[in-house]
C-alpha cells in the first residue's frame, strides 16, 4: 500500500500548491486592486485614523473632525449646516464626496504630496497628526446675508442661487445654492441614516444636492443685452448712438413679433444705446443682434466665458468644482446662414441661450474690472498640520481679457444707468457707484419667469469691490427686482465685512 | 530537522542497545524545535501588543510560557510513551495551536476598551478560553497515547466507533435547531453557553471504522469485473458501501447545510479506498460521484431550492463574490480584501484590522492573519501543514501493518483535505463551506479533535520507526509481526 500512500502525497502537494498559487494570485497579483476596492472598509477605517483638516473662512472653521469612541475615531461635522453646504460639500463614510471635501480631500486627508514632510516626521513619532487646512475666500459676512436673504426672499421663491466674487481677484465671496441640505446627517458614520438621509434629498423634487450656482444653466434674458452691448460698442456704436427700436419688432422670416416689456419702453422708433440698456428695449437688442450677425455675438459671449467647458471653481488653476458651460446656442439656418428669428431671440437671452449664475457674476466682475476677467478661485491658501506652514497662497490670475477699458468704461456707464434710472433700482448702496442689469427669463410657456441681476459696487476710490449675480428661479414678474434687492444687500455685505474700504 | 540529535538511550528503550541498528528517537530534535517554535510564539506575542497597545507589556510571555509548559508535558509524555514517533509533528502543531493562541488573544485586544487592554487576564477571552482547550486537549491527547500502546488495538472498537460516527455526524441534523444550529449550519449541539461540534469526532471515529473495514474487504474491493477504456471497475454490488457514505454525506450537505463536511468524509473515504485497492478506478469513481452529486445539488438549488438552494447560492458566490459585495458575498469579499491588503509582506501581527471580517475567530481566521503576516506569513504557514500532513504519510509508509497504513494515510490526507478545503473557500480557489482551520480557529471541539488526530500520527509514526530487531522483544510487539486481521477476516468468497 506504499505506492497508493506516496501518490496521496503528491495529491497532498498538487492541492497545497494550487492554495499557494491562488494566495500568490490575491496577495501579490491583485494586491493593490482589493487593496483600494470601494468595499474595502481598511481603507476608510485608516482614513478616519487621522484628524481630517479643517475647511475655514474668515477665521472660523465651517468643517471640522471630531473624536469619537466609535470604531471610525473621527467624525466629519459641518456646524454651519445647510449654509455652506454647496461650497464645502460633504465627506460621507459610504458615498461619493463633493465640495470643498471632494476637490481638497488629499490636503484635508494629509495624504497630500505636499504633506510628505509631515508624514514622514509621523513615522518618527509615531502619532497620527491632523490632515492640512483649507482656508477658503468667503466673507462669512456676505455669505449670512446671501442665505438669509435668498431664504426668506419677498417672492417667496424656493429654488434659486447668489454668487458673489471679488472681481479684482477672481475670489468668491458668497455662493449660496436653494434650496439647501444640512451634510451633517450625510457624514454620519451609521452607513444606513447617511444613506437615508442621502436618498430623501436625492428623491426630493426641488434637487435640493444641485449646486446651482455652479451647475445650473437658465436663460438669462435681458442680462445677455450686456454681452450684446459689448458687440455694438467694438463695431462703431457708441454708448449715445442712437439704435432703431420701436414697440415691436418681428424678425424678416420669423412670424413671432418681439415686444417690450411693457410698452412705455423705447416705443419711438430710435433710442440711444444708453437708454435701450437702462430701460432693457427688447425691439432695440432684436434690432441690434441682427444687425450685427451670430458670429459677432457669440465671439463676445465666448470672450466673456461662455462655452467654456473645463472651468473649475477650488484651488486656482487646478481642480474644484466643476462650472457647467454657458450657452449661445444655434443662430443658423440649417444652410449655414444667419436664422435672424433666432438671433432676434437670442439677443434677448431668449432661445437656445444658457447661463450659470457664476457667468453672470462673471460678466459683471470684467465690466468692473476694466474689461478684465479673473479666474474664479475658492481656495484662499492651505495651512498645514501644524497651522504655520503656507502651502499655495492664491495668486489671482486673469483669465481672458473680455473687453478693452474702454468698452468696459462704456458698459460701466450703462450698467450703472440702470441701477441709478432704470431697472435695477433695488441694489443702490449710498457711497457707492452700483452698477447692474437685471433680467426676466421666460422659462417654460405655462411656467413664471425667472428672475436675474447682475452687477457689482465700485467704491468711492473706482476700485470694484464686488461683483454679483442673483437668480431667483420661476420667480414671476418682479423677480428681477427681488434679485437686484438681494444683490445690493451681498454686496453691502461684502464692503462691511472689508471695513467699509 | 538539521537540530543535533543524540541517538536514543532512554531508559524505556534499554533492550535495544543490543539491537541490529542504533535507533534514534531524535526526541532532543523535538525539544529544541519545540522550544523554538515557542520562542516564535512568544515573539508573535510581544509584536502583537507592540502594533496594538503601542506598548510591550511585561507580561507578554506569559501565554507563550503557560503554552510551552503544556507542550513539554506533552513532549515528556512522548519521550517515555512513544520514544520514536515522529520528532516533527509536536513542534509544528505546537507551532499553529500557538499562533492561533496569540491571533486569539489579539482579536480580544481589538475588541476590549483601551482600557481594559493592558491588563486582561490570561484565561480571559477567546484566546484565554483556547490556551484552556489547548491545555485539555492536549491531556487528553497524552491519555489517548497512554491508553493506547499499540494502534492496532482500537481497531477491536472499530464497529463501535463507526456506529458512532453516523450518529454523531446525524446528531445535529435530527435536534431541533435552537440547539443544533448556528449561523445557519445544523453543525452544533449547544447545551447553555457550551456547544461542541460533533462532527470534528465523527470524522475520527468513522475513520478508524474505515480503515478497518477496507483492511478487511480490500481483496474484495480490488477484485476487477468489468474493464472500461483501459480502466478497470469494481463490481456493482462492491460499490455498496461507496455508494452509502456518498448518500451519507450527501444527506449531511442537505439536513446540516454542510458541503464542507461532506466533502471531507467522502474524500477521507475515496482516498482510503484508493489506498486500500491501489486502483485508480476508485478515484474515477469517486471523483464522478461528487462532481456529479455538487453539480445536481446545484442544479436542483437553482430549479427547486428547498435544501438545496444554500448550495446553489454558495456556488453563485463563488462564481461572482463581487456581485453583491454587500449582501450573501459579504464574507468571501471581505476575505479577499484582508488577504490583498495583506499582500506580500503583510501589516504586521497586531497591524490589520481583522475585526471587519466576519466570523474571523472561525472560518475566516486564515484570512485575517493573512492581512497581518501576508503572503510570506501564510506561505510558512501553508508549509507546516504540508510538513505535518507529509509526516503523517511517511508515517504510514512507514507501519508495517496495513491498518495503520490506511488510519495514517486517511487521517493525514483528511487533514490535508481540510486545510484545502477552508483555505482554498476563503481564497475563493473553491465555493466557501464552514470549516474550522486546524489547530488555528477557535473552538474546543475542533481542537481536541485534532490533537487527537495527532496522537493517532505519533502512536503509528512510533511503530513505524521503532527498529525492527528480529528478538521479538516486548518493545518490538506493535511492529512486528504480519497485519493478523488480513487473516482472520472472513472475506467474501467470489464466484467468478
Amino acid at each position: 500500500m506504499n505506492a497508493p500512500l506516496r501518490r496521496v502525497g503528491v495529491v497532498v502537494i498538487v492541492l497545497f500548491g494550487m492554495l499557494f498559487a491562488n494566495l500568490n494570485w490575491i496577495q501579490a497579483y491583485k494586491a493593490d486592486e482589493y487593496r483600494t476596492s470601494d468595499y474595502n472598509g481598511r481603507v476608510q477605517v485608516a482614513e478616519y485614523e487621522r484628524r481630517r483638516g479643517n475647511i475655514e473662512a474668515g477665521g472660523t472653521a465651517l468643517a471640522v473632525s471630531k473624536e469619537t469612541d466609535g470604531e471610525l475615531r473621527f467624525l466629519r461635522t459641518y456646524p454651519g449646516g445647510a449654509k455652506y453646504a454647496h461650497v464645502l460639500g460633504y465627506k460621507p463614510v459610504n458615498l461619493a464626496d463633493t465640495g470643498i471635501e471632494r476637490s481638497e480631500n488629499d490636503f484635508l486627508a494629509g495624504t497630500s504630496d505636499q504633506l510628505i514632510a509631515n508624514r514622514i516626521k509621523d513615522m518618527f513619532t509615531g502619532d497620527r497628526t491632523a490632515g492640512g487646512n483649507v482656508l477658503l475666500t468667503l466673507s462669512r459676512r456676505a455669505q449670512d446675508v446671501a442665505y438669509d436673504q435668498m431664504r426668506t426672499n419677498n417672492r417667496g421663491v424656493s429654488k434659486g442661487a447668489a454668487i458673489a466674487i471679488d472681481p479684482k481677484t477672481g475670489a468668491v465671496q458668497a455662493l449660496v445654492s436653494m434650496p439647501s441640505f444640512d451634510p451633517n446627517p450625510l457624514a454620519s458614520h451609521s452607513t444606513s441614516e447617511a444613506s437615508k438621509a442621502y436618498n430623501e434629498l436625492e428623491q426630493d423634487p426641488q434637487r435640493p444636492l444641485r449646486n446651482r450656482a455652479l451647475a445650473e444653466v437658465l436663460p438669462p434674458g435681458s442680462t445677455f443685452k450686456m454681452v450684446v452691448a459689448a458687440a455694438a460698442l467694438e463695431n462703431g456704436i457708441g454708448k449715445d448712438t442712437n439704435i432703431p427700436a420701436g414697440p415691436s419688432y418681428t424678425p424678416p422670416t420669423s412670424g413671432e413679433a418681439i415686444t417690450n416689456a411693457v410698452p412705455s419702453i423705447c416705443p419711438q422708433s430710435e433710442v440711444t444705446l444708453m437708454r435701450a440698456v437702462t430701460d432693457s428695449c427688447n425691439t432695440g437688442f432684436a434690432k441690434l443682434g441682427v444687425q450685427l450677425g451670430p458670429d459677432v455675438i457669440k465671439e463676445k459671449a465666448r470672450q466673456f466665458g461662455f462655452e467654456q467647458e473645463d472651468l473649475t471653481v477650488g484651488r486656482l488653476g487646478e481642480g474644484g468644482q466643476p462650472v457647467a458651460a454657458s450657452r449661445t446656442g444655434d443662430m443658423q439656418n440649417p444652410d449655414g446662414g444667419a436664422d435672424p428669428a433666432a438671433l432676434a431671440q437670442s439677443s434677448i437671452g431668449q432661445r437656445d441661450v444658457r447661463m450659470s449664475p457664476l457667468e453672470g457674476a462673471m460678466i459683471a466682475a470684467a465690466v468692473a474690472n476694466q474689461g478684465s476677467q479673473m479666474r474664479p478661485y475658492l481656495v484662499r491658501q492651505l495651512l498645514g498640520p501644524d497651522r504655520t506652514t503656507v502651502y499655495d497662497p492664491a495668486q489671482p490670475r486673469e483669465l481672458r481679457r473680455s473687453v478693452s477699458r474702454e468698452v468696459a468704461a462704456d458698459l460701466r456707464d450703462m450698467m450703472v444707468s440702470v441701477v441709478e434710472n432704470g431697472t435695477g433700482r433695488n441694489s443702490r448702496i449710498n457711497g457707492y457707484t452700483v452698477g447692474g442689469k437685471t433680467g426676466t427669463a421666460q422659462s417654460a410657456p405655462d411656467r413664471p419667469d425667472h428672475g436675474w441681476f447682475i452687477g457689482f459696487a465700485i467704491d468711492s476710490n473706482g476700485e470694484p469691490v464686488s461683483a454679483v449675480c442673483v437668480l431667483l428661479e420661476e420667480a414671476g414678474s418682479g423677480g428681477s427686482a427681488e434679485a437686484a434687492r438681494i444683490s445690493g444687500q451681498i454686496m453691502r455685505a461684502v464692503i462691511a465685512d472689508r471695513g467699509g474700504r | 530537522m538539521t537540530a543535533a540529535a543524540t541517538p536514543a538511550t532512554s531508559p524505556a528503550n534499554a533492550g535495544e542497545r543490543s539491537g541490529v541498528r542504533l535507533a534514534r528517537s531524535r526526541r532532543n530534535a523535538e525539544l529544541s524545535l519545540l522550544l523554538l517554535a515557542m520562542a516564535l510564539v512568544a515573539a508573535y506575542g510581544a509584536m502583537v501588543e507592540a502594533n496594538v497597545l503601542d506598548t510591550v507589556t511585561p507580561t507578554f510571555w506569559v501565554p507563550a510560557a503557560a503554552l510551552t509548559a503544556v507542550f513539554l508535558g506533552m513532549h515528556l509524555v512522548i519521550r517515555f510513551l512513544a520514544p520514536f514517533a515522529d520528532p516533527a509533528l509536536l513542534p509544528a502543531v505546537a507551532l499553529l495551536n500557538g499562533l492561533g493562541v496569540g491571533f486569539l488573544h489579539r482579536l480580544d485586544l481589538a475588541r476590549s476598551a483601551p482600557e481594559e487592554r493592558v491588563d486582561m487576564a490570561t484565561f480571559a477571552g477567546t484566546g484565554g478560553r483556547q490556551l484552556a482547550w489547548t491545555l485539555i486537549s492536549v491531556i487528553l491527547a497524552a491519555g489517548l497515547l497512554a491508553l493506547m500502546r499499540d494502534h492496532r488495538s482500537i481497531s477491536r472498537y472499530a464497529y463501535t466507533l463507526g456506529l458512532a460516527g453516523i450518529v454523531l455526524v446525524m446528531l445535529p441534523a435530527v435536534l431541533p435547531a435552537s440547539i443544533s444550529e448556528i449561523n445557519g449550519a445544523k453543525l452544533w449541539v449547544r447545551i447553555g453557553s457550551f456547544s461542541i461540534q460533533p462532527g470534528e469526532f465523527a470524522k475520527l471515529a468513522l475513520l478508524v471504522f474505515f480503515a478497518y473495514y477496507l483492511v478487511r474487504k480490500r481483496e474484495v474491493l480490488s477484485l476487477a469485473s468489468h474493464r472500461f477504456l483501459g480502466i478497470d471497475f469494481p463490481r456493482g454490488r462492491d460499490l455498496g458501501p461507496v455508494l452509502v457514505v456518498w448518500v451519507i454525506s450527501l444527506l449531511v450537505l442537505i439536513f446540516e447545510k454542510d458541503l464542507g463536511t461532506s466533502l471531507l468524509y467522502f474524500g477521507m473515504f475515496v482516498a482510503t479506498v484508493y489506498i486500500a485497492t491501489e486502483r485508480v478506478s476508485w478515484l474515477l469513481i469517486g471523483l464522478v460521484l461528487f462532481f456529479g452529486g455538487a453539480y445536481l445539488a446545484y442544479v436542483l438549488g437553482e430549479a427547486v431550492g428547498g435544501p438545496f438552494a444554500n448550495f446553489y447560492v454558495r456556488a453563485e458566490i463563488w462564481l461572482d463574490p463581487f456581485a453583491e459585495p454587500y449582501d450573501s458575498g459579504y464574507q468571501l469579499v471581505q476575505g479577499l480584501l484582508a488577504l490583498g491588503t495583506g499582500g506580500m509582506f503583510g501589516a504586521g501581527p497586531g497591524g490589520g484590522q481583522p475585526l471587519l471580517l466576519p466570523e474571523v475567530q472561525n472560518d475566516f481566521i486564515f484570512a485575517g492573519l493573512g492581512e497581518e503576516i501576508g503572503l510570506f506569513g501564510l506561505s510558512a504557514l501553508l508549509v507546516i501543514y504540508l510538513l505535518i500532513v507529509e509526516r503523517g504519510l511517511r508515517a504510514a509508509i512507514a507501519v508495517r501493518d496495513s491498518f495503520g497504513k490506511l488510519l495514517a494515510g486517511g487521517l493525514a490526507f483528511t487533514l490535508a483535505l481540510q486545510v484545502f478545503v477552508i483555505v482554498g473557500g476563503i481564497s475563493g480557489l473553491i465555493p466557501l463551506t464552514g470549516q474550522t482551520t486546524p489547530f488555528l480557529s477557535a473552538g474546543g471541539s475542533s481542537l481536541m479533535a485534532n490533537w487527537l488526530l495527532v496522537a493517532v500520527l505519533l502512536r503509528v509514526s512510533d511503530a513505524g520507526r521503532r527498529p525492527v530487531t528480529g528478538v521479538g522483544g516486548k518493545v518490538n510487539r506493535p511492529s512486528g509481526g504480519p497485519p493478523e486481521q488480513l487473516h482472520g477476516a472472513p472475506t467474501e468468497v467470489i464466484k467468478p
